[in-house]
């Protein structure tokens, strides 16, 4: 899923500085589950901003609203018929959410009330780690199941580097190296010698590199 | 043992302190509270396990949040004591009570006085 | 002969090929590269340029190797995959044969977590592997990685380095065999203090025969000070420095620390010409550079042998 975390409240408070009335908006999907931008995300929110404001008594009306989606333009919908009551909405859905918000009602300034990190997992309750980079040409049977686009600090295809130590990462010994992890990987499944394969420079076409990417299903299109 | 602790202090009965969550800590300060604190039984001894040990993160989480909105996180603290312990049960509320009206008033609420809601779940049976 | 590298000819020659290091200074004085290369110029037979090493801005190892170059050195231009992607790498290639250098060292480089400038982006559109497949690739097929046709190719000879010390350590010989595939003529090591342990490594180097196919220089760096061997033990990434050699520098009077540094690195070299397989060393002596014609010079690596 996509991972989030709430930016610092003064930055919110700053952006919506101007605004005396907003809506505070989450999304029941990613950042529902990993408690960025969830119904009780937008609660807590609201109240910390509305102290805040009563404190420089600024006064501020929030509306509290959780979408299912705010990455689908059906649940987007739902806010039409209210929206042009307040002045601002901060989204606390993924960056993809956010930018959605913004385009289907251009007329209302959408302020970001969290920050999109990465794609990744839950490894324990409160704990997520990233996995993927999204750059559209998948090589994991090659890795052992383990992406060094996503998780080498380097993104070496052909590592580990020099800096691999007792299985850690030179930038940080709480980082896992991933070339560790793949090496590991592929000795208990016996497949070692995958590793002596150099894996050819990579094609950046089907990552961001190539451009913003669309994907269009003629099957599924109405 | 009959003791008695200071009238301001309004208890909020849970069945454990693990229900604690976020908003309500949040949406007593935005109702009108100067101080709160969280009252559950010593760590070891919850009836849930860890319901008393996640209540104290969350305490932490929620101070954070009264220090950013400029609350102040000191005005929420979160005390452990088992339901044998009247005696300790008043010496925490006449503390917090002095601690609170030391601060003076939240600054959501200058105009009236310090005034301090304790959740709590063994205070019905003090 | 790949290249007109003067190092490929003294290895070609069979000879015991010594190479030193220096880093290009943090401004724009070009005195200080010309005070190093003179110290250096008479002991060694190439020497490189580092490529902002630990990822702190330094002057581009390009222009510090065109310094070098107007004192009559050979330099190796050091080249890290970090900063730029393949369309300036093929490009720095062509202006690096253009300035007539004739060797390269590729490198993926240091995160730039450990530099001054953390909030860089990194590149890393290659890795070194790549890098070193890059470069065969321009010379030997004469064309772009894209497909077209070079005007001229880039005779340059091919370097890659080794880190013995890093983990895991029975991988890191089929990471070197990965590189010797891809094209790499020699190999620069890590600094080598663990004898026993570069020992060991060299012993599976031979086992699968690359000591035959790459030229393997080791990596020597006298220490200066008991700070120096801490910094390195513990800060330094990949590096492994031996409590025992921490001791025996302690166990001097602090004035002679760094002569015994130097007589450490003096043995590490003559312990390195016995293994079967090493054809060089690769003297790193970090702001010291004043040290490598001593320490060549007790080592019996002077004079250096003439090339045509």
């Amino acid at each position: 899923m996509i991972i989030g975390e709430g930016k610092p409240i003064k930055d919110i408070l700053f952006m919506i500085q101007n605004y005396s009335k907003v809506i505070v908006a989450g999304c029941r999907g990613c950042v529902t589950v990993c408690s960025a931008g969830g119904e009780k995300e937008v609660e807590v929110l609201s109240s910390a901003l509305a102290m805040a404001r009563e404190n420089e008594d600024k006064p501020l009306e929030i509306k509290e609203v959780t979408l299912e989606r705010q990455c689908d333009p059906e649940y987007l919908e739902q806010m039409r018929s209210y929206i042009d009551e307040y002045e601002a909405v901060v989204s606390i859905a993924c960056g993809a959410g956010i930018q959605f918000m913004a385009e289907k009602y251009p007329k209302i300034p959408i302020c970001p009330g969290i920050n999109t990190n990465f794609i990744g997992v839950t490894e324990e309750q409160g704990v997520w780690s990233e996995r993927c980079q999204a750059c559209g040409n998948c090589k994991l049977h090659m890795t052992g199941g383990i992406c060094p686009i996503a998780r080498c600090s380097k993104s070496i295809l052909n590592g580990p580097c020099g800096g691999s130590a007792d299985g850690k990462c030179e930038i940080d010994p709480e980082v896992p190296c991933a070339w560790q992890l793949i090496i590991d990987n592929l000795k208990e499944q016996g497949r070692l010698d995958q590793l002596e394969v150099i894996i050819p420079l990579n094609d950046w076409t089907t990552s961001r590199d190539g451009g913003p990417r669309k994907i269009i299903r003629e099957d599924l299109k109405l | 043992m009959r003791l008695s602790y200071p009238t301001n202090i309004k208890i909020v009965k849970l069945p454990c302190t693990g229900k604690i969550d976020a908003v309500y800590l949040l949406k007593t300060f935005q109702n009108g509270a100067d101080g709160v604190y969280v009252a559950g039984c010593m760590e070891g001894d919850c009836h849930y396990l860890t319901g008393n040990l996640r209540a104290r993160k969350r305490v932490e989480y929620v101070k954070k949040i009264l220090d950013e909105v400029g609350v102040g996180g000191d005005r929420l603290e979160m005390y452990n004591m088992s339901a044998a312990q009247a005696p300790r049960f008043v010496e925490v509320a006449n503390e917090m009570n002095e601690k609170i009206r030391n601060l003076g008033p939240s600054p959501l609420n200058k105009k009236q006085t310090a005034d301090a809601v304790v959740p709590e779940k063994q205070a019905e049976q003090n | 002969m790949t290249s007109d590298s003067r190092l490929e000819k003294v290895l070609a020659q069979g000879e015991f090929a010594v190479t030193s290091e220096c880093g290009p200074p943090r401004g724009v004085d070009p005195d200080s590269i010309r005070d190093k290369g003179e110290l250096l110029k008479d002991s060694v037979d190439v020497v490189n340029i580092t490529d902002n090493q630990t990822s702190v801005v330094r002057m581009s190892s390009l222009s510090a190797c065109v310094i070098l170059k107007q004192l009559g050195i050979d330099p190796v231009l050091q080249m890290v995959t970090r900063d730029r992607n393949r369309i300036a790498i093929q490009s720095d290639i062509l202006g690096a044969a253009a300035l007539g250098f004739n060797n390269i060292l590729c490198l993926s480089g240091d995160h730039q977590k450990f530099g001054d400038h953390g909030a860089a982006k990194n590149v890393y559109d290659l890795d070194s592997i790549h890098l070193i497949q890059t470069v065969k690739h321009m010379r030997d097929e004469g064309k772009f990685l894209g497909g077209d046709e070079l005007k001229g190719v880039p005779r340059l000879f091919i370097g890659a380095a080794a880190n013995p010390f890093a983990d895991p350590f029975e991988f890191r010989v089929t990471r070197l065999a990965k590189k010797v595939a891809a094209g790499a003529q020699f190999i620069q090591t890590q600094c080598i203090f663990n004898i026993e342990r570069f020992k060991t490594w060299m012993e599976q180097v031979r086992e699968r025969g690359l000591h035959e196919k790459v030229h393997i220089l080791g990596g020597v760096t006298p220490m200066k000070s008991i700070g120096m061997a801490k910094y390195m033990k513990n800060m330094v990434p990949g590096m492994d420095v031996p409590d025992e050699l921490i001791e025996r520098i302690k166990g001097v009077d602090k004035e002679k620390r760094a002569q015994e540094g130097i007589k450490i690195a003096i043995e590490t070299i003559q312990q390195l010409k016995e293994i079967e397989g090493i054809h060089g060393v690769h003297i790193m002596a970090i702001e010291w550079e004043e040290m490598v014609p001593k320490i060549a010079e007790a080592a019996g690596l002077l004079p250096r042998p003439q090339v045509n």
